[in-house]
């Protein structure tokens, strides 16, 4: 008999389920709208120039492949917590921060996760947006911490449920965890606005909060890195000293490369300088040190004047490409004769879209129309181009009308 | 870290070669890779530590999970055991680590969540050697089900292995038992120069029917040493049980890293999955290897030459990168003060750091050292 008799057989990823079937599919007209990855306007993974560029400048320096110092690259961690904060950020003038180099953004939220449960004696409980990225819950859960949620997503709208949020964060008990997604948020795509953040900026700092951003989207939500990090910058400028989590797989396209960051904002220098010491304790157990390729590449990047600017203009250019499909499936779904208000797949913002269908419509799609996303209503449209997206809005059309 | 007689960092030939390969093919983008890792990799990193031939191969009967490094594969194989062995979520099992050891083993399964974390006999300071029976009185106290931390070869820090006689004892008692054994193997090919060798006891265990887990690092023989590869190999009764192990790792990987870097997997994929690259890999290695059994011959000569009191013919019996010397605390203080020779506290020294250049020096110092 085996140790393992009792294992259950865990249940397959709600995500991955949905790109196997898609595989299976031998429909020719098949669209993968599960995709969590940006595809060019033939539907194909995108290498950034920039990118490329920098591994050739990599490649030429000969380098070595010994261990990276726990806390990661050096040049990496420094460039991304500038990008994040902005140049002129007091508290990155100041050094009051500290940068781990983390596992893209899942094991920068880790790190995070793990270091609140052994530091933050003051609550347990993290409060996710409703509803928020899928892998969040099992991510605080397994690091010990317990799940609270705050309204978020009006379904009747389509939109922010602004006053349900505010009403819910008003009441949150002092000094417990909330976690915000700093744009493009997943997987609705609604963003407050810059007077929203304003007002839930003051709401959070009234009630004591530590607030932790997830910011993976920086530079791809909107096409202008500033501001996307805007919420962000506006917190820390508001006195809260917020923790941060970022990663590097869709605005550089360097998903399988795991690169990723982790930021405690600080009192100041010297309580950075500690708070770093117990990160590294956290880390070493975990997987010693980072992986040094992705991390290379967007050092490179950040640090290069010519690659940064190739990078800005190709970031913009794929949130662009965003954009318009967005429009052109609202036009598309018009032409189609749908008498449903569209609205929000223009209004909201990212890679994905909560497009309001009904999981039987979901269904049908999948069945009647082999065009593949998650139950709840969720696409990509970065798996959109201009050759399917007539295609989508005449099935949406038809399982809607 | 290897160092070659220069004292710089080494990247494998074969490595440099695959990674242009890699470079020049634009078939290939930067995507995620499956949550449990490159399918090419995971399939090669385990049969290259069960053996082409492995009944528990053929049987199919074993899983991998790319991992970070060798620390990522023993932190996902020790948060599946505290959640799944012996019970469920049963933190109480005690986990055995062997006195001295690699001091990361310890925190790796602290943070999984262990709360009863134990040491088995291993290192005798006085014969400078294994202490066999003390490591098998541990085992007949330990109570059943504990796990066991096993040095797969090149035990670190000592250097010293059991020889293929003591794992047999060693298994025996392990299976009369019910000790759970989980292998960890860093060093396999750059121990003795010989991939098959290095792995011996892995697959004794096999052999002998165990269930097991080995945790393997490709930093050390493959020099890639920053780009974090490494894999967990889990060895089970039969497919099922196999495949809802993987499932539960899959979720643990989830909320760790999500999937795994994927750089290194294609440089040691494409590596081992190629009989001629492949070839000239092993011979990559084995100059390693060759240099730092090399450099232990050389030092132990140069002792024994110089008259040196006491017995040096550990520092050749001992193997992989490191050397416990038998230096005392004093003594090693002298090497750091008086001869700028940088050591631990426990006489432990790096093989790596030894150089036709610098033989004398370090020999003559040892010689002062124990002498003065």
């Amino acid at each position: 008999s085996s140790w393992w008799s009792h294992v259950e057989m865990g249940p397959p990823d709600p995500i991955l389920g949905v790109t196997e079937a898609f595989k299976r599919d031998t429909n020719s007209k098949k669209m993968n709208l599960g995709v969590g990855a940006y595809r060019d306007d033939n539907g194909k993974p995108y290498v950034l120039n920039c990118v490329r560029k920098a591994e050739a400048m990599i490649a030429s320096k000969k380098m070595d492949k010994e261990y990276l110092p726990i806390g990661g690259l050096a040049d990496f961690t420094r460039a991304s917590a500038e990008l994040a904060l902005g140049e002129n950020s007091e508290a990155f003038k100041n050094g009051r921060y500290v940068t781990v180099q983390g596992i893209s953004g899942t094991g920068s939220l880790r790190i995070g996760a793990n270091f609140l449960q052994r530091f933050f004696k003051s609550s347990r409980d993290v409060y996710l947006p409703k509803p928020s990225w899928g892998n969040h819950t099992p991510i605080f859960r397994d690091a010990g911490l317990q799940l609270q949620a705050y309204r978020y997503y009006d379904p009747k709208t389509c939109s922010l449920d602004f006053s349900g949020a505010m009403e819910d964060i008003s009441k949150i008990p002092e000094k417990s965890i909330i976690l915000l997604h700093a744009c493009a948020h997943n997987p609705t795509g609604v963003d407050p606005r810059q007077e929203q953040w304003k007002e839930l900026a003051a709401t959070v700092k009234k009630r004591n909060l530590m607030v932790y951003f997830d910011m993976a989207y920086q530079g791809f939500a909107s096409g202008d890195i500033n501001r996307d990090a805007w919420a962000v910058r506006h917190f820390i400028e508001q006195g809260i000293n917020v923790l941060l989590a970022q990663s590097y797989a869709k605005n550089m396209g360097l998903y399988g490369e795991r690169v990723g960051a982790f930021t405690v904002i600080c009192h100041d220098a010297e309580e950075a300088k500690r708070v770093e010491s117990q990160l590294k304790i956290l880390v070493r157990p975990m997987y010693s040190n980072p992986p040094m390729n992705g991390a290379r590449i967007a050092s490179a990047i950040l640090n290069t004047p010519d690659l940064r600017k190739e990078w800005l203009v190709e970031v913009k250019s794929m949130a662009d490409r965003i954009i318009s499909m967005r429009t052109q499936l609202v036009s598309n779904l018009k032409k189609e004769g749908s008498s449903h208000n569209w609205q929000h797949i223009t209004d909201q913002i990212g890679m994905f879209c909560f497009t309001g269908l009904k999981p039987e419509q979901v269904e049908r799609l999948i069945k009647e129309f082999s065009i593949y996303m998650t139950k709840d209503g969720r696409i990509s449209v970065a798996g959109v181009t201009s050759g399917n997206v007539g295609y989508l809005a005449h099935a949406i059309h038809q399982v809607t009308k | 870290a290897y160092r070659t007689d220069e004292s710089q960092p080494w990247v494998l030939p074969v490595v440099k070669k695959v990674e242009q390969m890699i470079a020049n093919d634009n078939s290939l983008n930067h995507e995620y890779l499956p949550i449990l890792g490159l399918p090419e990799f995971r399939a090669n990193a385990s049969r290259i530590a069960l053996g082409d031939d492995s009944p528990a191969i053929k049987e199919n009967r074993i899983g991998s999970v790319q991992s970070l490094g060798g620390t990522g594969a023993l932190r996902i194989g020790a948060e599946f055991l505290r959640r799944w062995y012996n019970g469920n979520n049963n933190t109480a099992t005690p986990v055995y680590i062997s006195t001295p050891s690699w001091e990361n083993h310890n925190s790796v399964f602290v943070d999984a969540g262990f709360k009863d974390i134990r040491t088995y006999h291993y290192w005798d300071a006085a014969k400078r050697g294994l202490d066999l029976q003390g490591l098998l009185d541990d085992m007949e106290k330990a109570p059943e089900f504990s796990i066991f931390i096993l040095h797969a070869c090149a035990h670190n820090p000592t250097g010293t292995d059991p020889t293929p006689d003591q794992w047999k004892q060693i298994a025996a008692v392990m299976k009369r038992r019910f000790l759970f054994p989980f292998f960890d193997s860093a060093y396999q090919g750059f121990a003795s120069g010989s991939l098959d060798k290095d792995a011996w006891a892995v697959r004794y265990f096999v052999s002998e029917g165990f269930e097991l887990f080995c945790a393997q690092s490709f930093s050390k023989n493959f020099g890639l040493y920053n780009e974090r590869v490494g894999n967990l190999t889990v060895v089970g009764k039969d497919a099922d049980n196999v495949q809802r192990v993987l499932s539960q790792m899959e979720k643990i990987v989830r909320t760790t890293w999500s999937n795994p870097p994927s750089q290194g997997a294609r440089i040691v994929a494409t590596t081992l999955a190629s009989p001629q690259l492949f070839a000239e890999w092993k011979d990559n290695v084995k100059t390693m290897a060759d240099r730092v059994l090399l450099m232990r011959s050389e030092l132990r000569s140069r002792l024994e030459s110089l008259g040196t009191p006491g017995t040096w013919n550990h520092i050749t019996e001992q193997i992989g990168m490191f050397s416990f010397t038998g230096l005392n605390p004093k003594q090693v203080e002298y090497m750091i003060k008086e001869k700028h020779i940088y050591l631990m506290a426990s006489g432990r020294i790096n093989m790596c750091g030894l150089t036709t250049k610098n033989l004398d020096y370090v020999a003559k110092s040892i010689h002062e050292a124990v002498t003065k």
